[in-house]
């Protein structure tokens, strides 16, 4: 299956020097939602931000749905929804408004109901006359969100939407999202929050210093670098680790009573059988044991430390 | 063309105008009467005729293009400005829109607002004097251009600016000036030949003596020289404008 977006070689290099993006080379798969990762001033923003036409590109090329977002950038645009970063808006405009406005400006005709859709599903619709100006922080945010699907896209990017968004908020904007994906609209998320990506994502590229370091789907992911820790709860408190077991590194509480053993999934063998083997050689019992893998957010730090 | 595109910039900014009608609409018209008061009853009543008109009515095509010129480019510039300023511009900038739909929309709506007012000044002033119009077709296609010029030149200072100072910098330190010195409340000949020819470097003059022309047939200049010079200016800002969005120049990153 083509791409919805295709990036190919594309770099950019702000005047005053800076090179932000370096070569990217990027593919989104039509109706996936794909979480960018990467801490501040890795570049999330400027690729999103010429993929959707706010900045200029130094080299390189993007189509989005085969069109080229320069020579065919209307076609391009036009099945693009952003939700930026910044709460950017209007403020004495009516919410109404101010989402009319955005369908208009997309060459939309008028869709009243549609509209109505939109407010209802993000919890606006009491607030739809009211003047921007009026609303919290996360209501703003959501008439961004409103804004952006006014036009029915294709495509959304949403460039850290949870940011200042209370929990309950953000689990509703969540359920909009799949919503949205349900009915095939692809979605490009950056987010802080890599525990959001964790459940969310189908697929999480990693961009650090302007270059993807990893694109992957996120079970892959999670299971090719994910690293398991095994913990047993002992019966008795030791005071040490026996010399017998220090081929497998373990790691002693320090109140005594539980060991923890690193192992790496990958790996053909874990080690875990004869570490229990060896336990028992040496006298050691356990009352109970758990096993947990190393989370999205700890793969994104060991890739982006590197 | 992005047909809806255009109606949603244009109406966004004619409603703004709505919303701030005592800036946009009321304070210019208090501010013209004033003159009016001022320069055409108290101390016009002074002064005799000026080339066959009495001084209150010819000062009236002058006071119209006064606040033309001013409002078109304070209501460009500022509707351009602001967007960049509080960054919605996002939006403008991410739509499926041509740069020529987006000067459509905003020197549209800021053209419009000012012709309005420029035909309610004409109103006003016709409660203070008798007025005769003697080409009223040439009379609105100099008001059209005016209003479409300079608020194109107020586009472009809205795009350069990246401060509110800049905002004002332009149209107090230059345009004030050149309309006041333009002949709005005098006529060029008036002037001793050495500050005529300096005058006729003032391109206002031309925007005046035209548009005085088409009231009460008398000018500084040959209207069709004022044609000329307010059609040039019109090209060079088309120009300036176009070379704007080609380099995505303060609009793109």
């Amino acid at each position: 299956m083509t791409p919805v977006i295709s990036v190919s070689g594309l770099s950019k290099t702000y005047a005053s020097g800076f090179t932000a993006l370096k070569r990217i080379d990027l593919d989104i798969h039509r109706g996936e939602i794909f979480a960018l990762l990467g801490p501040n001033g890795a570049g999330k923003t400027t690729l999103i931000s010429i993929i959707c036409g706010i900045a200029n590109p130094s080299t390189g090329k993007v189509a989005v749905g085969g069109h080229d977002i320069i020579s065919d950038y209307r076609a391009a645009r036009a099945m693009i929804g952003l939700v930026p970063q910044e709460l950017h808006t209007d403020s004495f405009e009516s919410v109404w408004a101010t989402v009319s406005f955005s369908r208009g400006l997309f060459g939309k005709p008028k869709n009243p109901a549609l509209i109505e859709k939109i407010l209802k599903d993000l919890s606006l619709w009491d607030k739809k006359d009211s003047k921007i100006i009026t609303l919290s922080g996360g209501m703003k945010r959501r008439v961004m969100i409103a804004k952006a699907l006014a036009h029915e896209p294709q495509v959304l990017f949403l460039d850290e939407p949870t940011a200042g968004v209370d929990v309950e908020l953000r689990k509703g904007m969540w359920d909009v999202v799949r919503e949205l994906r349900a009915a095939g609209v692809t979605i490009i998320l950056t987010t802080h929050y890599i525990e959001e990506a964790e459940e969310m994502a189908d697929r999480v590229g990693v961009i650090n210093r302007g270059e993807i370091v990893l694109v992957e789907d996120k079970a892959n992911l999670m299971q090719k670098l994910g690293k398991k820790r095994l913990t047993l709860y002992l019966q008795n408190k030791i005071d040490a680790v026996p010399d017998s077991l220090s081929a497998y590194h373990l790691v002693l509480s320090e109140d005594g009573w539980r060991l923890s053993y690193d192992y790496d999934t990958k790996g053909e063998r874990t080690g875990i059988t004869s570490l229990l083997g060896d336990l028992r050689t040496a006298g050691i019992r356990f009352a109970d044991l758990e096993t947990e893998q190393s989370s999205l957010e700890d793969i994104f730090v060991s890739l982006v430390q590197q | 063309m992005n047909l809806p595109a255009i109606g949603a910039i244009y109406k966004f900014e004619m409603a703004r105008t709505w919303r701030t009608i005592l800036q946009s609409i009321v304070s210019p018209v208090v501010s013209t009467s004033l003159y009016f008061v001022v320069f055409g009853a108290a101390i016009g009543s002074r002064i005799s005729q000026v080339e066959g008109v009495s001084y209150g009515t010819f000062i009236v095509p002058g006071l119209v293009m006064l606040s033309v010129l001013t409002q078109s480019i304070a209501n460009a510039s500022f509707g351009i400005y602001f967007p960049k300023f509080i960054g919605t511009i996002y939006e403008i900038l991410s739509a499926p829109i041509s740069h020529f739909e987006i000067v459509l929309g905003y020197v549209g709506a800021a053209a419009t607002k000012s012709i309005i007012l420029g035909l309610i000044i004409l109103a006003t002033a016709s409660l203070f004097v008798p007025l005769h119009i003697h080409h009223p077709v040439w009379m609105l296609t100099f008001l059209v251009l005016t209003a479409v010029t300079f608020s194109l030149f107020g586009f472009i200072i809205g795009i350069w600016a990246d401060g509110f100072e800049k905002l004002q910098m332009i149209p107090m330190l230059v345009v004030t000036p050149l309309t006041f010195l333009g002949g709005s409340f005098y006529s060029v000949n008036m002037l001793p030949p050495t500050w005529r020819s300096i005058a006729l470097l003032n391109p206002v003059v031309y925007l005046i003596s035209g548009f005085r022309w088409s009231f009460y047939e008398i000018a500084d200049v040959d209207v069709v020289v004022s044609i000329g010079m307010t059609l040039t200016f019109l090209a060079i800002c088309l120009a300036i404008v176009w070379w704007i969005f080609k380099t995505g120049y303060r609009l793109k990153r």
